[in-house]
């Protein structure tokens, strides 16, 4: 090809990346995918099955369902999960059962990997949706999950 | 690692030459990550190019010594994070078959379905980060837009847009999702219509082809020697696709061509990661249709333990040929664990083909080359 024909066919290629972005550009307003993210909270829904953080879900009676039979704990693959539990007396039958004292969950080590909710024979733990989870102070990322005051709901066995 | 020859030599023009060190990276946007290359340079041409590797190691394979056979999973996310479903497969894979453990139909379909979306995921971004690599910042914003439908479809099925945790030994963690079909379905025309577009923006650019042809080609000999893998090794004329030769989940049902190339240089390596897009929406159609209901896993025991041996599979990820060695001493932790990662093969071939190339050029050859770093440092 000759000089000058070199430089037609580079504006010519040019030229027809340019028709795409020009495109684009005046129909910015249909095509746009951006979320104006800070701005859209209250309409942000993110999906069900998105893994931001491990809670214990409660009942208005304060109950959850956790027997406290550590399998998440042996679950998790980085020691996220810490239960401390003992065996209290059933009031109803008078036996020694397990009961958990403290769920704790140390957030800052979690890698959603999502195992433990996996592994959990009774549904106490779920993943909830929540993804702004920057805190100033690490110690704020140790959470006991179950609630003060709370026990296990009647009927869940381990 | 050598010292300099810091001896200034005199050009036959009279003027004095001498070579030097510049350091690219760590913090390079052009090294994809925490890698440090070493370059000896003479005024602008490249000496030599070494690798210096350490920086983002986590030391996963003896972390995976210490995890039981679930939980090794989810660390090889953090390898190649860019084909991390595909990852996934492979270690679950290969404890299938060390069990001799077969899954449902469902399962290796809709995994197959997910490594080609993954695939093509990883490639979307390949060719934004190329195109800004060579100086064209448009086809970053295309490619994440076309990305983000792949990251939504991820994020409804497998709870998380990057590192999935998917697959578990035995199956799937859940069943897919009800508007995954739909999702993959609206997703197939819409990228169908899309990648024509690539071509019309960055293909025929006629500064992108000066940039990449005949930059750092590399032969089908040279290619085997460093034991390429991948669309690197097929830009060169080698036929080396995991999924035709030793075809793992339901890719043996499917029907596709191993895309291949004989320039091997920097465009050609570009021709065939389009292509492959191509041909992983075709592999894609031809499978969602016909999910095979049944379960999405089979039941294993809580505590997984391997006989004793060494199990060995490889899969192909989107940089090449991924493989996972496991020997097991029968206990419920694996003795040694090491994986064979596409890109440090990859990266080894980097001083072969850059040298003599210009800066711009090493540019252009990391970014078809398709590194990344934690892939290499594990």
């Amino acid at each position: 090809m000759g000089y000058f024909s070199n430089i037609y066919h580079g504006i010519g290629t040019l030229l027809t990346g340019m028709r795409v972005t020009g495109k684009y550009f005046l129909n910015a307003r249909k095509g746009a995918i951006t979320q104006q993210y800070p701005d859209n909270r209250d309409t942000l829904k993110m999906f069900e099955r998105f893994r931001g953080e491990v809670v214990m879900p409660h009942d208005e009676n304060n109950e959850h369902s956790c027997t406290g039979c550590q399998k998440c704990e042996l679950a998790c693959p980085n020691g996220s999960i810490e239960i401390i539990w003992d065996r209290v007396i059933d009031p109803e039958t008078g036996k020694k059962k397990k009961a958990i004292d403290q769920h704790i969950y140390h957030f800052g080590m979690c890698t959603q990997c999502g195992l433990c909710v996996d592994a959990c024979p009774s549904d106490a733990i779920k993943w909830a949706q929540n993804f702004e989870n920057s805190v100033y102070d690490r110690t704020q990322l140790t959470r006991i999950l179950n609630k003060p005051g709370s026990k296990v709901r009647a009927g869940v066995e381990e | 690692m050598e010292t300099a020859t810091l001896e200034p030599t005199i050009t036959k023009k009279g003027f004095k030459s001498e070579e030097y060190f510049i350091n690219m990276g760590p913090q390079h946007p052009a090294t994809h990550g925490v890698l440090r290359l070493l370059l000896t340079i003479d005024g602008e041409v490249i000496k030599k190019v070494e690798p210096d590797l350490g920086y983002i190691h986590r030391s996963i394979e003896k972390m995976c010594e210490s995890n039981s056979y679930q939980q090794i999973v989810h660390l090889t996310d953090r390898l190649d994070y860019l084909s991390s479903h595909i990852n996934n497969e492979a270690v679950c894979l290969c404890v299938e078959n060390a069990l001799e453990l077969e899954v449902p139909e469902r399962v290796k379909v809709i995994r197959t379905i997910l490594g080609e979306l993954t695939r093509i995921a990883s490639h979307t971004l390949w060719w934004g980060v190329l195109g800004m690599d060579v100086g064209a910042l448009t086809s970053y914003f295309y490619g994440f837009r076309d990305r983000e439908m792949i990251n939504d479809i991820f994020e409804e099925t497998c709870g998380a847009r990057l590192t999935m945790n998917y697959n578990i030994p035995g199956g799937l963690m859940e069943d897919i999702h009800p508007n995954f079909v739909k999702r993959v379905k609206e997703f197939i025309p819409h990228f169908r219509s899309k990648l024509p577009e690539y071509d019309r923006l960055l293909t025929g650019n006629i500064i992108f082809q000066k940039r990449t042809k005949g930059v750092g080609v590399l032969t089908k000999e040279d290619a085997i020697n460093f034991g390429a893998s991948g669309p690197v090794a097929r830009a060169s004329g080698h036929s080396c696709d995991v999924r035709k030769y030793h075809p793992y989940s339901a890719l043996d049902k499917v029907n596709f061509t191993e895309i291949l190339d004989t320039a091997g240089d920097s465009f050609a390596r570009y021709r065939v990661r389009i292509a492959e897009m191509w041909e992983s929406l075709d592999i894609i159609e031809q499978l969602i249709d016909n999910i095979p209901d049944g379960d999405h896993k089979v039941a294993t025991n809580a505590v997984i333990k391997l006989p004793k041996g060494d199990f060995y599979q490889k899969v192909e990820t989107a940089r090449g040929e991924f493989g996972v060695y496991i020997i097991s001493t029968g206990t419920k932790n694996p003795y040694r664990v090491k994986f064979r990662s596409p890109g440090l093969s990859n990266l080894s071939l980097l001083n072969h083909i850059a040298v003599g190339g210009k800066i711009g050029d090493l540019v252009a050859t990391m970014a078809t080359i398709d590194i990344v770093v934690p892939d290499i440092d594990r």
